[in-house]
Order: structure tokens, then sequence, then C-alpha cells
């Protein structure tokens, strides 16, 4: 194969790119250089149309000990442990071959954890699929849900949290964004900087085979109708290895015999060793002949750019290789002294005594590309007057149609397919709570978790819906009583190169980091996942947020469901925002008009109150509003505990339908036995508190007299995932 | 009671299994290693559940065949007590200390949700603190926990009073609704013959802390290491 610069288009690389190969390398690189440019400088990996726009988010914080830079971010959550946590798309693999395309996902995303030392401690996943009345989405849907669970439950973390939402623009590509959370000791986390010329480089796991070689280029451009021909860079996931290889890890990690390690996970060999020696300052020699091979006839090229799963690089302390040895030769891994650290700062590759990668290290990482692309902003839209909306429904058709929707209905046909209890810390679970809550072995510590991202809103306003997504993420931790500590992002967004696609990925930035700002709730990691079109298309603008928070003693924790014989109390204002709500595009028929204002002061102040009362044992239940409205987060509360509730009237000045329906932020619900006393403590604090009814009975009676039972409510509820997957339900 | 927990790669309920063994004895059980072959001074070893050697093959094939199997045919040989949950069943069905098989679930996926346990008999040393006919909650997490026999193993498991628990619901009503992953006779766990040796899919382990929901499990294994 000749390399020039049309095969350096062919591998992902413009002109201008290739040029700036040619100057560095000063001469023509060779196949397996061009690969390693083209990986390292791809999109996936160098973030080189987000990088200038991700530097505004905030990103510091007393408790926040490694932020953006490190395989995943580290903050202390007190008794000297830290929890170490990141989310990372999968999107393109799970679209070619769903099931291990989510596997592999969830794969790489707890590698990314443990090679910093903690143990998992629980999974999340964020997943957006296309119009459900397609046969494609339905075959999608099954093989993501079958492949995070085939992972997930065999590695044994569980599955606590996450969020599924519908919508046509996933048609083409749809979302698969996984999160780990580890748990280690803040004085024993590991990083990746190597160091220590003459050092040996050592690589454990897996053998390397031909599979997902291009896997970074791939995910780095747009989809075409030639799309299925990408399978086999798709990578095939084992999660017994992974299993084998957290202990093995974790085994090492309580010896002193590590100086830096790293998962190879995108662009596998490639990425860890430059970027180890990279971090570093370092150079390093490989020599491919000692790389456990799965095949016989591969190349140094392929070796570089396999995507192969389940293997680690370690820079070893020289005397410790002998033991190092031993505890993977215990769990049966691969263990293969690979190269050593050297003072060239140059990365050298050799393969059956031939040098097939010699490439300076500085100029690859300092000259990698870095694009300031064009934005455009998107058109404001129009605030919608609710008085002028009409109600052809009324509240008990809507809110029976609403809880049956693909985007409201119970997510528990989901939930039931991944193990949630394995590790047996599980407080909340998936649905108990508006986050989910994993108690810290032998402690009365946990942490609340959560991922958060209304996209219909981030199409509409970018920047207010980048603000909602954090805002979203914090009041679900505040809602189980915890304290929210910091998040990961995961951005996924269409072709940067069209300058509205960028001015969406710009507004939202802007967004998030004003609301990151307001709520001290800083970005410690975070992945960027662009080209999400195909033939075209985009994506919703999804900057997708797992939120962690901490609760210093679990006991204290609320879940959502409603305990009968309480007062039931909105906390937070309502102007009975309809635009872009989920009653006006499933029951009016629309998607329009300016998404819920997001007031990031009354954000904080209402939440403040809200855990305040929470922590003290005043609020019993707790619910955040948000997708559906007041009415929507009730029946959720009521069907979670079996107990009904009896709603009176609302404020005259507002319809009933865009009370009851409407979006607006900053909102909880909470269940009390003293609704008098509560009101009158959130006046003092500034917080709008207002009694909406009762709870108790088997029913939900509807301040207009209608009454619906609970029984009737939950049929409706748990009908479209069961009946969607066995065919019974082919147009939702 | 001595415990020992024995660790197949790909073991994940381990953990579990110890820190309720510990809740309840308050000391810690010993890990046994698959390679190792001496048990000798365990009253107790347990299967715990996961995923063994990763289950590619038929769930538990490998493990039963896995070089500590011989000492752990031999504890039961001495009337030693076993306990085997999930994985930990499925290995105890392989290597034929218990009869039948587990298959996949009828649904053919997987089940992560809890159910209730009706207890079929309180006279053994795993049941002492549970009262026969009632229910105790438990955390099932399984694929292939479909519980088969042929009609006469069935029949003399029955006769022999050899069936632990059944599905069902919790008033303790035995029906195909509670029965979610289809075993024959709503079965979830076994005795072995002399009762020494109990043999389920859900996990009692992971209830034991009234900070998850409940403490169900908790008496299984407070009479387990109360027996000696």
């Amino acid at each position: 194969m000749e390399v020039n610069q049309a095969l350096a288009r062919s591998f992902g690389l413009n002109a201008e790119e290739y040029s700036r190969v040619l100057d560095i390398m000063g001469r023509t690189p060779t196949l397996t250089e061009l690969g390693v440019f083209s990986v390292m400088w791809s999109e996936h990996c160098s973030y080189k149309s987000s990088r200038v726009w991700l530097k505004q988010l905030p990103t510091t914080a007393p408790w926040v000990i490694h932020g953006p830079g490190e395989n995943a971010g580290v903050v202390d959550i007190g008794d000297g442990l830290a929890a170490i946590f990141k989310m990372e798309s999968h999107n393109h693999p799970s679209f070619i071959e769903p099931y291990q395309g989510a596997a592999t996902g969830v794969g790489g995303i707890l590698r990314d954890v443990f090679t910093m030392g903690a143990r998992p401690v629980a999974n999340l996943n964020a997943l957006r699929f296309g119009n459900p009345s397609l046969p494609r989405t339905r075959r999608i849907v099954d093989g993501v849900v079958r492949g995070i669970g085939g992972y997930g439950n065999c590695v044994g973390v569980p599955t606590v949290g996450g969020e599924i939402n519908f919508h046509p623009a996933y048609d083409g590509n749809p979302l698969v964004n996984a999160m780990t959370v580890g748990i280690a000791s803040k004085d024993k986390i590991f990083l990746s900087a190597a160091a220590g010329i003459g050092n040996p480089v050592v690589y454990v796991g897996s053998k390397t085979g031909r599979d997902g070689i291009h896997g970074a280029t791939m995910a780095s451009a747009e989809f075409g109708a030639d799309s299925e021909e990408k399978r086999p860079t798709v990578q095939v996931g084992d999660p017994f290895i992974e299993k084998l290889l957290i202990e093995a890890c974790l085994e090492l990690m309580a010896t002193d015999a590590i100086v830096a390690i790293q998962d190879m996970g995108a662009a596998g060999l490639t990425s860890s060793s430059v970027e180890m020696a990279g971090k570093g300052g370092v150079g390093i020699e490989i020599d491919i002949d000692q790389v456990p091979a799965r095949e016989t006839g591969m190349t140094a090229y392929e070796f570089m750019l396999s995507e192969s799963q389940e293997r680690m690089l370690i820079i070893l302390r020289p005397d410790r290789e002998e033991m190092a040895r031993a505890i993977f030769d215990k769990w049966e891994l691969d263990f293969a002294v690979i190269g050593h650290l050297t003072d060239t700062g140059r990365i050298v590759v050799r393969h059956h005594g031939i040098v097939e990668a010699d490439i300076p290290l500085a100029p690859l990482g300092d000259q990698a590309p870095l694009y300031t692309r064009p934005t455009t902003e998107t058109p404001k839209q129009e605030k919608l007057n609710p008085a002028r909306i009409e109600d052809r429904f009324g509240l008990t058709r809507a809110l029976e149609h609403l809880v049956a929707c693909p985007d409201l209905c119970s997510r528990s046909w989901v939930w039931d397919q991944y193990d949630s209890t394995v590790g047996g810390q599980t407080v909340k679970r998936p649905g108990a709570a508006d986050a989910a809550i994993v108690k810290l072995e032998g402690l009365r510590r946990g942490l609340a978790l959560t991922t958060d991202c209304t996209p219909r809103y981030c199409l509409a306003d970018p920047e207010m819906g980048g603000a909602q997504a954090v805002a979203e993420a914090w009041r679900n931790l505040t809602a189980v009583g915890a304290r929210p500590l910091a998040i990961t992002d995961n951005m996924n967004f269409g072709n940067p190169e069209k300058p509205e696609i960028m001015g969406q990925f710009a507004a939202a930035i802007r967004g998030m980091a004003a609301a990151c700002e307001a709520l001290d709730f800083p970005v410690v990691s975070g992945n960027v996942s662009l080209y999400n079109e195909t033939e075209g298309r985009a994506i919703l603008p999804t900057p997708a947020i797992g939120g962690l928070g901490v609760l210093d003693d679990v006991s204290k924790a609320v879940g959502l469901a409603l305990p009968p014989w309480l007062d039931i109390v909105l906390i937070g204002a309502t102007k009975g925002w309809l635009g872009q709500s989920l009653w006006l595009r499933e029951i009016a028929g629309r998607e329009d008009g300016a998404p819920p204002p997001v007031d990031l002061t009354a954000e904080r102040t209402n939440g403040d109150f809200v855990r305040t009362h929470i922590l003290n044992g005043t609020i019993r239940a707790c619910h955040d509003v948000s997708d559906g409205g007041i009415l929507i987060a009730i029946a959720e509360m009521a069907m979670a505990s079996g107990f009904g509730a009896r709603l009176s009237a609302h404020p005259r000045d507002i319809p009933g339908h865009a009370f009851w329906f409407g979006e607006d932020q900053a909102r909880y619900i909470v269940a009390v036995p003293d609704s008098v006393a509560l009101i009158r403590l959130a006046e003092t604090a500034g917080v709008p508190a207002v009694r909406l009814g009762t709870s108790g009975g088997q029913d939900l009676t509807l301040p207009d007299g209608g009454t619906i039972s609970l029984a009737a409510l939950k049929t409706a509820h748990e009908r479209f995932f069961p009946s969607w997957m066995d065919g019974s339900e082919q147009e939702p | 009671m001595k415990a020992g927990i024995v660790v197949f790669p790909g073991i994940n309920r381990e953990r579990d299994m110890a820190i309720a063994l510990e809740t309840s004895s308050g000391v810690k059980p010993r890990m046994i290693w698959h390679k190792e072959t001496d048990l000798s001074g365990l009253d107790l070893v347990v299967l715990p559940g996961g995923f063994s050697y990763g289950d590619y093959l038929r769930c538990g094939a490998m493990a039963a065949r896995s070089p500590v199997m011989g000492a752990i045919r031999a504890h039961a040989e001495r009337g030693g007590f076993i306990l085997g949950v999930c994985n930990g069943f499925q290995i105890l069905t392989e290597a034929g200390l218990l009869p039948g098989a587990l298959l996949r679930n009828a649904s053919l996926r997987f089940l992560s949700m809890d159910c209730h346990l009706r207890v079929e008999r309180s006279d053994t040393v795993f049941t002492a603190r549970y009262q026969k006919q009632r229910t105790f909650r438990a955390v099932m997490a399984h694929g292939d926990g479909n519980y088969f026999a042929d009609t006469a193993a069935l029949d003399r498991l029955e006769g022999e009073g050899l069936v632990a628990f059944r599905y069902a619901s919790e008033t303790g009503d035995v029906t195909p609704v509670t029965n979610r992953n289809g075993s024959a006779r709503s079965i979830a766990g076994i005795y072995s013959p002399n009762l020494r040796v109990l043999g389920m899919m859900p996990h009692p382990e992971d209830l034991v802390d009234p900070l998850m929901g409940c403490a169900d499990g908790k008496p299984l294994f407070d009479a387990l290491v109360g027996a000696a």
C-alpha cells in the first residue's frame, strides 16, 4: 500500500493535516506511522473541534482531586475515599452491531475507571433510540439492552440507573453512553504519565487480534448508506476476561509495582503508548514481536491500530516484574514485556527487527490539529402562551396517554435485564428514586448517581438545554438527599463542520458552564462524540450529564414512592410552561416553542431547601418535576408505592393542562406529614411552596373530578416495552 | 461454624457472600482459590454466584470439573455443609451433587428482580430461623435459573421432602405468575438427601442489611453460623 495523500484522506486526514505530518516527519511516513497520526489526530482522540469550547467548563472545586485530562475524574467523598467516574459514548458501533457495540461500551468505560485504581461499584447508561415504529429501532433496543446486560451482569458491576429517550432524529444514529463509578483510596490513585527511563512497558490482558482496526476513525465520520460494511471495525467484548483483568489489576495495585497504567481503548496500543509517554515527557520503544497475538500474519500497522478489548498497558518498576507476572499468571492472563521507556522523546515501533514507526512524540501531541470552527446561533423560538393552546383531551385522558407513551412509560422491562444488586450495596435500585444510591462497603456513606439530558430542549435552545441538563442532574441528586459533587459529560452532536451544529455545541457548553458555576458542580471528566449523522441528518444535540453526589448516611435518603396519608406539596414556581413539553408533543402534536427557562438561583435555593428537609426527616418522599410535569410526577410516585392521591384545585390564573403538565424547572413534589409547617418554612426561605393534595387510597383523583385507578394507570404505564418487544405493538 | 467461599475465575458475588457470612458470624470466611485441594477444617463450603469461567460452555460445566471439586465432593461425603447460590447451584447440579439442571429462563432473558421464596421445611440447618410455609424476600439475578428434572426425579424430590424453596407470592401462593423463570414445579432450591447440601437460584446474601430495603436473607446465615 503506497502512502500518499489519497491514502491519508481515506484514513480521515485532510490535505492540510497530511502536509503537517510530512513536515513533522521530514519524509513520507510509513503505513504504520500514517496509521498512528491518523488515529491520534482523529476527532475521537484529539478533540480537535471541541477543545477550544471545552476549556470554558468549570473543572475545579475543593473536593476535586483530578479533573479532565486523566482517564476519569476523581472526587473526594470523605472517609479517605475517592469516587472515580466517567461517561463515554459507543454510538457508532452500537448502530452497526448493537449487542457488541453496547457491550464493549460498558467494557471500555469500566477500564477507564479501574485503571485509576478504583473498584467499579456502579454502571449507568444514557440511551437514545429512533422512532419505535421502525423494526430496526426494536432490533437496536433489544441488542443494546442485551449487550449492556450481557457485559455488566457477567463482570459483576451493578447497573443501577440511566435513561432512555426515543426520537426519529436517532433513527440512523442511536446513542449509547455508558458511565462507570468506582471507589478507591484517596491516596492510592493511579495515573497514566510514564516515568523512569529504562522501565519496562508491560502489556496485560487479552491477546491482540484484527478487530476494531480504525474504530476511532470510524467514530469520527458520518455514516452513509454503506455503514453495514463497517461491521469489521466493531470490537468484540469478553466480560469474563474483563472480570479477571479487574481483579488482577486491583491485586497488582495493592503493591508498589506500578509507575503508570492506562487501558488500551480507542486506537488501542497507539493511543495508550503515545499518551503515556507523551504525558511523561519520555520516549517509548515497542517490540511488536513481543505483543501477544490472537492470529498469525498481523502487520505492525494492524497491531498498533487494533482495538481488541480487555487490554492494559503498564509501566512497571523494573524490580517488580516477576512479582507482577506471578499475579497475571494466577489469573491466567497474558503478561508480556513489550518494550521500555527511553530518553529519546520518540515512539519507536519494531517488528521482525525492522523499524516500522519512529515518530517524535512532542509534535504528534503539540501539533495536533485544533480548530475553531465557524458557528451559527440557533434561532430562538417563540414563548408559547398556554392560554392560547387548546386542551381537547382533558386531564384524565392526557394522563393515561402520557404515562403509556414510549418516553414516559415504565422502563422495568429494561431494568429487569440488568443485575442491579450484585455487590450487595444497592440502596436505591432503578426506578426507586430520582437517583440510584450505592452504599460504600462497611460504611453508612453512599453515592447518589444519575444521568440526565432533555435533547428536545437542547434542539430548541442549546444554551438553555445545556443548563437544564446540568440542573436536572443536580436536582435528581438533591431529590434523594445527596450533596451533588461533580459531573461527567458526554457531548453527542452532529457534524462539527456544519456551523449550525458547532453553534449548538458552543451554546450547550455555555449553558452547562453557567449551571456548573452556579451550582458548584464542576465537570471532572467527559467525552465528545461528533459526526452523529447518517446521510446528512443530525441527531438532536445531546449533552448527556452523569451526576455524582454523596450521602453521609444512606438511611436518611428518600425515594419517590408516595407513602399514604401525607400532604403532597409542590416546591418551586409554576407558570404553566408548555413550550417543548411532552404534553405539547404527545397530546397537541406539536414540537415547538421555547423550552422552559432555567433560573439557576431558584434552582439552588429550592434544591438546598428540599435537601435540608429530607435530611432532617421532614420530607418522606420526593420526586423532581421533569418530563410530563406535575401530574406525571405524582402519578409516578403513586405507581411506585401503590398508594393514590386526591389532588385539589390549581391556581385560577393558569389553565389546568398548563399547570398540571407544564415543565417549569426547579420544582419538586414532596410528601410531608404537615404541609402548613413546611410551607411556612418555605416562605421564610424564599421558596415557593403550595399544597397539591393528600396521599392515600387506590385511585388518583384529579381536581377536575376525574378519577383513575392506580391499577389501570399501572397497566397503561407498563404496557409499551413488553408488547413492543413481543411484536404485539408495532405502532406505539 | 468455619466457612469458606470458593472463588472460581469469573465468580462475582463472592464479596457479597463474604459480607453476609461475616455479618452473621463476625468472622471473615476463608476465600478458597479454585486450584486449592485441601478443605479440611471447614464446616461450610459456599459456591457463590457469578459466571465461572465466563459460563461460555453450559453454566457451571467448567467449574464442576475444576481442581477444587474433588475436595468439595470429599467434603460432601464427610457430611459437610455446602451452600450453592445461583452459579453455585448450577455448579452443584453439573457436578452431580444435586439432581436436575438449570435451563435458560423461559423468557430467554436475564431476570433481575426481587422474588418471594416459600420455605418448604424449616427443620434444616439452613432454614431453622424461618417458618415453614412462610415466605422471605430474595434477589433473583440470572439468565439460566429454570430448574428442570424428569418427572421421576421431581417426584422423588417432593416425596423425600428435598424441595427447599418455591417461587411464591408474598403471601405464599405458588402460581405460574410467581414462577418467573419457568422452573419445574416452581422449584427455587433443593437439598441433598442428607439435607446438608443446599442449592438455590435467588440470592439471600444481597438482602442482609435493612439499608438495602430488607434483611430477609439474614436468618439463613444466622441459622447456618449458629448451627455448629
